[in-house]
């Protein structure tokens, strides 16, 4: 039976792909510069292509972890919905076009770093380090940091401090992100022999590297307003949302697990690591249009 | 094979031949507008 096309375009994990698109699109939003809206788009589309061919071949990897988890057994291959080599094929394929997409109509720099970006997610992440290394979501994390990398790449053509900034915002936020997660949802990753930290170094360690990368986060994220990237607008914003996350993250760092917890302060940690992320771009964005419209630096909030 | 399975072969065939179908017009107007503003931007537009 042929696979239908929706299980195709769910291979591409379209839920993760709409933060990859938001961040790509601040950074692109960001840059210093002007794209034409044409170009603008096709790079956009060419990093969506490319995280999703990175995602297809994620599940073409990982059908077998997939097939014993709850969370993903569903997922076209696990199900049994479609053949394992189709999804390889159209991994290869979504990736090499996006890859050349990109090279052609925006740059070849741009291109590079989203062909950098698939092999890390790919290869490094998936097939090597994932299965090996509690570090795998610190490590994971990188993959997730490059479109607003490439976003802002695409705009001005070169790599200085304040993309790589962005970069190390995702990937500061990653660990503390995902932990959270995974001490609620733990049983599933330890069904099928992944080493997420938490089964690994244990809950007590896993929670202190929670408020560690915290901590380590809020610098990086005022960063680009200390080194003048940014008006006061992005550094506010960045400077209140790190001290609610750090707020969030003490008690998720330093309590210990009771019977038939409900691990509320873990949820909540969670979700607000979705707010802060999104808040955040958001703001370097609107630092931008409002400095672009005079209203910051000489204008009115000066 | 079942008449059923065989329409349902059919329709799985003909949708993923209309999702390619307009992917490729996609592309195709696409390129078209990269290519218009690529030597607009050259011609020093």
């Amino acid at each position: 039976m042929p696979t239908e096309w929706r299980d195709f375009f769910a291979l591409t994990k379209p839920r993760v792909m709409s933060l990859v698109i938001f961040t790509a699109i601040c950074g692109l939003l960001a840059a210093p510069g002007t794209i034409h809206p044409v170009l603008g788009f096709t790079a956009i589309l060419a990093i969506a292509m490319g995280a999703g061919g990175s995602a297809v071949l994620n599940q073409w990897w990982e059908a077998e972890i997939d097939a014993g988890m709850k969370r993903t057994a569903a997922r076209p291959l696990p199900a049994g919905r479609m053949r394992r080599d189709d999804a390889r094929d159209f991994g290869i394929f979504l990736s090499g076009v996006s890859v050349m997409v990109m090279g052609v109509a925006i740059g070849w720099l741009a291109a590079l770093m989203l062909a950098a970006a698939i092999v890390y997610y790919a290869v490094i992440y998936t097939m090597w380090l994932k299965p090996r290394t509690p570090q795998n979501i610190v490590i994971g994390g990188g993959s997730g940091a490059f479109p607003p990398l490439i976003g802002w790449i695409a705009v001005t053509g070169e790599i200085t401090a304040m993309p790589i900034l962005l970069f190390a915002i995702i990937f500061m936020w990653t660990p503390p992100h995902f932990w959270a997660l995974a001490l609620f949802v733990k049983t599933d990753y330890a069904n099928v022999g992944i080493p997420m930290m938490p089964n690994v170094a244990g809950e007590k360690s896993t929670r202190l590297q929670i408020l560690a990368y915290t901590v380590l986060l809020a610098p990086v994220a005022i960063a680009p307003w200390l080194i003048g990237g940014t008006s006061w607008v992005y550094g506010v914003t960045a400077i209140v949302l790190s001290l609610a996350f750090f707020a969030l993250a003490v008690p998720v760092g330093l309590r210990k697990r009771s019977e038939d917890d409900a691990m509320t302060e873990e949820k909540r940690l969670f979700k607000f690591s979705i707010l802060y992320l999104f808040a955040l771009f958001a703001a370097l964005v609107a630092d931008r249009v409002l400095e672009a419209q005079g209203m910051i630096g000489a204008g009115a909030f000066a | 094979m079942t008449p059923e399975e065989e329409a349902e072969i059919k329709r799985r065939q003909k949708s993923r031949n209309l999702v390619v179908g307009g992917t490729l017009i996609f592309f195709a107007i696409l390129f078209y507008a990269i290519t218009v503003v690529q030597i607009g931007g050259q011609n020093g537009g």
